[in-house]
């Protein structure tokens, strides 16, 4: 038991301190495909993280959804522009004692916080595993039970939040069509007709077509 | 309560990960004022902070409802990359360079 929640210890430390490191890598790195790679490390850290907390489905949802599909979209968009690096790396140190400041005074709003809720006697009580318990139902069962019922208005408006999204970003991307490519079109092929579409000429022999 | 810190975890240790990955978030934006995307990023590491903390507790007090709002955050932080791109994307077509500094055309 003692080994058992030494190891978990353990294992704690090591994701923290790997999201950690790849958070300050994300926002300290010369090359912004270098970024996407440690926000990828970074989320799934984080994924392992919720693992141990018992969290499996947040776990793998956040894996899924980052990993899959907005990392890429960073790395695709990244990749896409032509952007100058050293150009935009010129502020860095300039807007360093400004960044470091609000930081700090972040940090130290966080840090009192901590201090003065640590106070409490159940801060440092052990996490207790994802209620219900998981030898009766599993993580995904008992949230599709709540998500389905008491929150299934906040369910579809976060679905219609991904179709508004989604609508966005098409139409502010599509180009309108220009005039000067020929495209084919489809449905005028299709339309054509025998009669409209061949005409047949007797020709006086000798004479040809005028 | 020093040797207890380091033995079973605790919230505390969620959440005071949570709080440093939110100063880091907030420290990027700072420190990469000229680069939008790695400030878009900083953003996505502000959220994946909350989403630690919502989780954290969570299961801190047996209560799934922080899980479901994660998922919200989730959805809400895919929604804005993908609006966020495609303003960059945009942007870059009609200006060539998405530099910050120079988003100010619509100052009249």
């Amino acid at each position: 038991m003692i080994m058992q929640e030494l190891l978990s210890t353990l294992i704690f430390y090591v994701f923290a301190a790997i999201t950690l490191a790849s958070a300050v890598m994300v926002i300290s790195s010369k090359n912004p495909v270098h970024s996407v790679f440690f926000l990828i490390l970074a989320f799934f850290n984080s994924a392992g993280l919720f693992v141990l907390l018992g969290a499996e489905f947040i776990a793998m949802i956040l894996v899924i959804v980052y990993v899959g599909a907005v990392a890429v979209l960073f790395l695709f968009v990244v990749m896409m522009l032509d952007i100058d690096i050293v150009e935009m790396r010129n502020g860095f140190l300039r807007y360093l004692p400004m960044g470091a400041a609000v930081a700090a005074i972040v940090f130290f709003e966080f840090a009192f916080v901590f201090y003065v809720s640590l106070a409490h006697p159940s801060a440092l009580a052990p996490v207790r595993q994802a209620i219900p318990d998981s030898a009766h139902i599993s993580n995904t069962q008992a949230i599709g039970d709540v998500l389905y019922t008491w929150y299934l208005y906040p369910f579809q408006l976060s679905g219609i939040i991904l179709l508004i999204a989604m609508i966005g970003a098409i139409t502010l991307t599509l180009r309108p069509r220009r005039p000067d490519v020929r495209k084919q079109n489809i449905a005028h092929q299709l339309a054509r007709t025998k009669a409209d579409g061949v005409e047949i000429v007797h020709v006086k022999s000798g004479e040809g077509i005028s | 309560m020093e040797q207890h810190f380091f033995g079973q975890i605790g919230i505390m240790h969620y959440l005071v990960l949570s709080g440093l990955l939110f100063t880091l978030g907030i420290c990027g934006i700072f420190l990469n004022r000229k680069n939008i995307i790695t400030i878009l990023m900083s953003i996505e590491l502000i959220l994946l902070s909350v989403n630690i903390n919502f989780v954290a507790f969570s299961v801190k007090l047996g209560d799934l409802t922080g899980q479901i709002f994660a998922m919200f955050v989730l959805t809400v932080a895919a929604a804005e990359a993908a609006i966020g791109l495609a303003i960059l994307v945009i942007y870059f077509r009609n200006r060539g360079s998405i530099a910050v500094e120079d988003v100010n055309l619509m100052k009249g």
